[in-house]
């Protein structure tokens, strides 16, 4: 679904040039699970945004579902955003003054659909990630996992075809990161959408099939299927290639 | 969501939502105030007006003073060389009120005769002073005598003067009243016309037609104001005598008039008799005319100038520009300083929504670019952040109508009773009058005499008409500051303009964030 082509995109700075992605090739097939792993100021924030058409290819084209992303103005991008793509922050993102359930809900917003729909999926999709009792609560009123909980909720709830996730646990203890992961591994599982996840952890990102490794702006995949000794990842976790056929 | 979003936003920050609601209302409120504030002052002027000019006078024709004649007084029996120290004199002038220049009557009835002229009526309005003093000292061979009445009991003659008559021993007097000479064959016509009679109607409608029959008794009948009546202890049947330095004639008095919240004239007497005092015998100094419509009266106006040149044609509107007094200051304080201060504290309002809308825009940067990121149009931003706006607009412009009218009301409450004076401007600089071949009196116009320098005599603008104009056409009258559903509107609407321009600048801000900025932020 995605096809990169000579994708690069380079920053202004100061006098010079910054070339956060330099010439990616990529397919990524429907339903995939990719991580994304690099030193920081590499390039993995940028490469979601592409993915995500939040930002530009400077150079090089990116086509989702056949459409060239880089060519077709904001306002159309706005509604493609709005039905193929879920995000996820590390910061969460949650707009302060809404409840959860709110926060769930304005993803459906866009998408013209009746107000009671809306909520029953947006009740829906918090129970689904463990916060059926907290629908009304503030993001101020929630631990930073509960928070990321409701995010993933909201990237869900409109059943995209990609999850996009941004260092998702950068901000969350060990246990609960796991959680967290695990909870999106179960969802890409049942609902066989694509899941593109940056971090820094290997561990988790070894728990992909594949990931990708930016390098000053240079990407090279990594299978992670290739065993390798004393780099293999727990029992069970390693997943095939391809993607689970959606259910 | 919609309006959950937008109430919850604005309680978020209650704050400064607040501010700018109330920045608004305070404009909005400003703006209500001093509109009624001046409405009222309007109206009271209309009410001044009707009531000095008559409801049935549409124009007034007057003649100005020319300079070097007809002061506002003029002590013509100058002091003789022969004058002893201790000799006592009295003195009586009448002159034309304001030291108007008289018109010949003859003028009155070829106003009349214009096309498009109802009526007009001819009076001669005087003043009348009286003067009573003792002279201290001789006059000395060949002195050019210029007497210094000092109010303090102190001797001071001045240095150019070797008598004077001064306030030493018996002391100086002075005593005026104003008299008006009415046309007894126009009842309708000028200040004693219907409208403007205050109490007293029948008694005026008695005089005007015992005088119209004109028995050389009943032309000798005289109307008081009901103040100077109560002032002199006069009644119906009294007798009180008129006197020019040259001649005096005795009133009986018919009844008390009082015209509407005016002071009038003191005494009003039959033209004829008013001009035989004067000798003017074929003379008015006053015009009152009345034009078919309404809408003629600027062209009859202009008739008048042209078929009389030498005279002022002054109309209710031109008159406006000559009120003075609290309620003129009321005026100027409605129209220059009300207006601009309402209009900074708009402005101000403005700039504040502006700013603290901006603020907001700015400090929810990466909210917004969530809700982009999530497939929110920049429209639908936009929308939230007008939407935001606007109802600090309107909050601001219904509690602003709210501060309005209790403005309104405390600006009647405080304002108290306003005073109005028609005509003293030009006749204070009426030529120097005068005295003993002096000037005029002195004085810094507050009254007789008022900061008198030793040699007060002076050639200073007379502070003197100043004070009996004003004893004449001067006008008492409560404020009021009617509010309408109009300036409500209007100024609500200015509080909403307002809220929407700073929500279309906030909008504007946020529709341009890029998500991707919006999303690196971190906090
Ligand atoms: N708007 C921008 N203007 C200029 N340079 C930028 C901009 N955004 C990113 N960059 C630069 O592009 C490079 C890649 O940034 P990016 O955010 O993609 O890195 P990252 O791998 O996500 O880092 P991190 O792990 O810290 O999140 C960095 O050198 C960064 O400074
Ligand atoms: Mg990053």
């Amino acid at each position: 679904m995605y096809e990169l082509k000579k994708l690069s995109r380079v920053y202004p700075k100061g006098r010079g040039k910054v070339a956060a992605l330099s010439g990616v090739d990529l397919d990524i097939p429907d339903g995939e699970f990719i991580t994304v792993q690099g030193l920081t100021g590499h390039g993995k924030t940028t490469f979601l945004l592409m993915l995500g058409a939040l930002d530009k290819p400077t150079s090089g084209k990116i086509i989702f579902d056949g459409k060239d992303l880089g060519a077709m103005p904001e306002s159309q991008l706005v509604d493609v955003r709005a039905q193929n793509f879920g995000f996820i922050f590390q910061n969460y993102n949650l707009l302060p003054t809404l409840t959860a359930e709110e926060n769930v809900e304005a993803a459906l917003v866009p998408l013209r659909i009746p107000t009671a729909e809306r909520r029953a999926r947006s009740t829906a999709a918090l129970t689904e990630v463990g916060l059926g009792d907290r629908v009304g609560h503030f993001p101020s009123e929630m631990s930073g996992g509960e928070q990321q909980r409701v995010a993933i909720a909201r990237a869900l709830v409109k059943e995209p075809k990609v999850i996009l996730a941004d260092e998702p646990t950068g901000n969350l203890d060990e246990v609960t990161s796991l959680e967290i992961v695990a909870l999106m591994e179960k969802l890409w599982k049942q609902r066989g959408m694509t899941l593109v996840l940056v971090t820094h952890d290997t561990k988790v990102a070894r728990r992909a099939p594949r990931t990708a490794v930016i390098t000053k702006g240079k990407l090279t995949m990594r299978d992670n299927r290739a065993p390798k000794v004393g780099t293999q990842g727990p029992p069970g976790t390693a997943k095939p290639a391809g993607a689970p056929k959606p259910t | 969501m919609y309006f959950r979003y937008l109430g919850r936003e604005l309680r978020r920050r209650a704050r400064s939502a607040a501010l700018v609601a109330i920045g608004l209302a305070l404009g909005v409120g400003l703006v209500i105030t001093v509109t009624s504030y001046a409405a009222g002052v309007k109206a009271a002027q209309g009410q001044v007006l009707s009531s000095l000019y008559g409801v049935g006078t549409d124009l007034t024709v007057t003649k100005p003073p020319t300079a070097g004649t007809g002061g506002p007084f003029r002590f013509s029996g100058t002091p003789s060389s022969s004058a002893q120290a201790g000799q006592s004199f009295a003195q009586d002038n009448l002159t034309s009120a304001g030291g108007l220049t008289t018109i010949p009557a003859s003028d009155v009835s070829s106003i009349s005769n214009l096309k498009g002229v109802a009526g007009a009526t001819g009076a001669l309005a005087l003043s009348s002073v009286h003067i009573t003093g003792t002279f201290t000292g001789g006059f000395g061979p060949g002195a050019s005598a210029t007497p210094t009445p000092t109010p303090t009991p102190t001797p001071a003659p001045t240095t150019t003067a070797s008598a004077s008559p001064s306030a030493s021993g018996s002391g100086f007097g002075i005593s005026t009243f104003s008299v008006d000479g009415i046309d007894p064959t126009e009842p309708g016509l000028g200040l004693l016309s219907g409208p403007n009679i205050a109490s007293g109607a029948s008694v005026v409608q008695k005089w005007f037609s015992d005088v119209q029959s004109g028995g050389s008794s009943d032309q000798t009948l005289a109307l008081v104001s009901s103040a100077y009546a109560k002032q002199n202890s006069l009644k119906a049947g009294s007798t009180i005598t008129i006197s020019s330095t040259s001649s005096s004639t005795s009133f009986t008095v018919l009844g008390v008039v009082s015209v509407t919240e005016t002071d009038g004239a003191d005494i009003y007497i039959p033209l004829s008799e008013a001009q035989s005092l004067t000798g003017d015998t074929n003379d008015v100094n006053t015009i009152y005319v009345t034009a078919d419509t309404a809408n003629d009266i600027s062209t009859v106006q202009a008739e008048i100038q042209k078929a009389l040149p030498s005279v002022t044609v002054t109309s209710a509107s031109n008159e406006a520009s000559n009120i003075s007094g609290s309620l003129s200051t009321a005026s100027n304080l409605a129209n220059s300083l009300g207006l601009g201060l309402s209009i900074a504290v708009l402005l101000a309002a403005f700039v504040l929504a502006v700013l603290l809308t901006i603020a907001s825009v700015t400090r929810r940067v990466r909210e917004f670019g969530t809700l982009k990121a999530i497939g929110w149009h920049s429209r639908r931003i936009v929308g939230q952040v007008m939407g935001e706006a606007l109802v600090q607009g309107i909050i601001g412009g219904a509690v602003g109508i709210g501060l309005g009218v209790a403005g309104a009301f405390l600006v009647t409450k405080i304002s108290g009773p306003l005073t109005a004076t028609v005509g003293a401007t030009g006749l204070g600089s009426s030529a120097p009058s005068g005295f003993g071949g002096g000037g005029g009196f002195g004085g810094g116009g507050g009254g007789f005499f008022g900061g008198a320098s030793p040699g007060a005599f002076s050639s200073a603008p007379a502070g003197f008409a100043r004070t009996f104009a004003t004893s004449n056409h001067s006008v008492t009258l409560h404020m009021t500051a009617p509010l309408s559903l109009e300036v409500f509107g209007v100024a609500a609407g200015l509080a909403i303009v307002g809220a929407i321009i700073a929500g279309a600048i906030g909008g504007w801000r946020a529709a341009r964030l890029q998500p991707a900025v919006a999303l690196r932020r971190v906090e």
